[in-house]
């Protein structure tokens, strides 16, 4: 399956990844040849096979409902770049 | 061309478990900013989460008392989108494989029953808090509280089977009405434990194939709901009517100016890139499971309706609007079991209770009228201690203040007179008063004896016996 430049940007501004225009045409490549490889894959006979959910064959992992002390205000804010008072000041995300 | 609206409703119901979905910071409502969190639900490196138990069987509460079918295997995955209330930069949620689908809601649409599908149910964790300042415009930053990120939420998607913005609203009541009945959340719109967002479309009436549907956000209040959905089908309509096309986009509600927005054009913020969340084991959820959870919901409201009916002979539309709130519906099981006249109850609480309440804009719950001051004075009232008329100004007092009717009668002087000695002499006085009125009903005039009882009633600040004052006034006349 070919991954064209123009899909490598909308999923590069999806992801907020900043790209050269060398690696988009790099990236096309390598992406495009990723999923060859699972066209590839996509050729075996899977009707019979349960899907794979999860690599562990774990279920239901579940804890009960009590609460514990987390971190305290001081520390939660300690790597915010800003902050206001108690809260995270981040640029303004106002659409419209 | 004439239309017809289509409408589907995606609501957000916050649960009311003690911890977060996937970490144990405690969920208080109003806590301080950034107090309830922890490495997980702000998203640090190398943390894992771990599944609240308690709010899986909280949301198959819910699903059941929706008539939903429970899933026997269900999984969580990430939804992948850039945004300050996320700190992990997706949020936990299901996609493929949710917990539930498949349910109902019957909504009553002026006597006439109708059935809206619930296509899906599922759990996922709410979102941060952003805070701007009041000046929206001028503001160069916003300001992030994570004590609401990881608080568990269900998401109720239902068919596009709503037909007007009236049908929106009583669909969205009565899944309010049914989660408050099984206790797993406040469903507080205004405190935001209970969302709603609406997928709305026009199609020239008869077509079978869906218009191109935008989906509406910020409608806080159930008046909002309906607001904001009349005025996006009128607008829908005014597009198309003028050859124009429209466009599937997110549009925000403004309450102030009454219209909605466009926000950003759907398709692309819609790229979530959805893939499963490998940092939890899939769920597995046996029938054992689901028919234990099952044993744990209350009576819910149409079973209750339908008792109300059967034990109490009440008319279906009280049923209806005594079960339409929990809260509603324990006070009047609690006021009937000290006070059994039912339909005098349901009378008081569907008359003189919801005007209080209305007017207010209150709740049941939010007052201190209790089930016993209701039927101490219904009581009061039988007993002759006051009349009818009376009854309401002191419910009305009992409403605001909770004080006890015997004491706000004792206070007010509002006990009614039933001493037939004092009120033949307020009858006497009123006779030689109003000589006119007494000549027009001995020449045959029945309306004069209205007037004559008024008198008597305006002289006595209305705490003359009503039933006494017409028998005494009629001998009176008539010697």
């Amino acid at each position: 399956m070919k991954i064209s430049t123009e899909m490598v940007e909308h999923v590069a501004w999806l992801a907020r990844l900043a790209i050269t225009g060398e690696e988009k045409e790099q990236l096309s490549a390598q992406l495009s040849r990723i999923l060859d490889h699972m066209d590839k894959l996509n050729e075996l006979d899977t009707t019979e096979v349960e899907p794979t959910f999860h690599v562990l064959d774990l279920r239901n992992v579940l804890r009960k409902d009590e609460a514990r002390p987390g971190l305290t205000v001081e520390a939660a804010l300690d790597n915010a770049p800003e902050r206001e008072g108690n809260l995270f000041k981040v640029p303004k995300i106002v659409e419209g | 061309m004439e239309y017809e609206t289509v409408i589907g409703l995606e609501v957000h119901v916050e649960l009311k478990t003690r911890t977060k979905v996937f970490c144990s910071c405690p969920t208080t409502f109003g806590a301080k900013p950034n107090t309830q969190v922890c490495p997980v639900c702000l998203g640090l490196p190398g943390v894992l989460p771990v599944l609240n138990e308690k709010a899986v069987e909280f949301t198959i509460q819910a699903a059941l008392a929706l008539n939903c079918q429970i899933a026997g295997f269900s999984k969580f995955d990430r939804k992948n989108y850039f945004y300050p209330d996320m700190p992990k930069d997706y949020q936990i949620s299901q996609y493929d494989l949710p917990l539930a689908a498949g349910g109902h809601i019957d909504i009553n649409l002026s006597g006439e029953n109708k059935r809206i599908r619930i296509k899906r149910l599922h759990l996922e964790e709410d979102t941060g808090k952003l805070l701007h300042s009041d000046d929206l415009a001028a503001a160069a930053s916003s300001l992030v509280d994570f004590n609401r990120a990881g608080v568990p939420l269900i998401e109720i998607v239902s068919e596009p089977d709503i037909r007007s913005p009236e049908e929106a609203r009583l669909y969205l009541n009565k899944l309010k009405g049914i989660i408050e009945y099984t206790g797993v959340s406040d469903v507080k719109m205004q405190e935001g434990s209970l969302r709603c967002d609406a997928n709305v479309s026009l199609r020239p009436k008869g077509a079978k194939e869906f218009g191109t549907r935008t989906e509406i956000k910020n409608m806080n209040s159930f008046r909002a709901v309906q607001r904001g959905l009349e005025y996006e089908v009128e607008r829908q309509k005014k597009v198309l009517e003028s050859g124009g096309k429209v466009l599937q986009e997110t549009r925000h509600w403004d309450e102030t100016r009454g219209i909605t927005v466009s926000l950003r054009s759907k398709e692309e913020a819609h790229d979530y890139r959805y893939f499963p969340e490998p940092d939890l084991a899939p769920l597995v959820i046996s029938r054992e499971w689901v028919q234990e959870i099952r044993h744990l919901l209350p009576e819910l409201p149409a079973a209750k309706k339908a008792r109300l009916i059967e034990v109490y002979r009440l008319p279906e539309y009280d049923a209806e609007v005594l079960t339409s709130s929990k809260a509603l519906g324990d006070f009047f099981d609690a006021t009937v079991a000290s006070y059994p006249e039912a339909k005098t109850v349901s009378n008081w609480m569907m008359g003189e209770l919801m005007k209080y309440l209305n007017a207010r804009n209150l709740e049941i719950g939010e007052i201190p009228l209790t089930p016993g001051l209701l039927a101490d004075l219904l009581r009061l009232i039988d007993q002759g201690t006051i009349s009818g008329k009376i009854a309401k100004t002191i419910f009305e007092e009992m409403c605001s203040t909770g004080q006890p009717p015997e004491k706000i009668v004792q206070e007010k002087g509002l006990v009614q007179i039933s001493d037939e000695g004092a009120i033949a002499r307020v009858v006497e006085e009123v006779i030689a008063g109003n000589q006119q009125s007494v000549a027009d009903y001995r020449a045959g005039k029945e309306k004069a004896l209205t007037f004559l009882v008024g008198q008597v009633m305006k002289v006595t600040r209305g705490k003359a016996n009503p039933e006494a004052v017409n028998r005494i006034l009629r001998e009176k006349l008539q010697s």
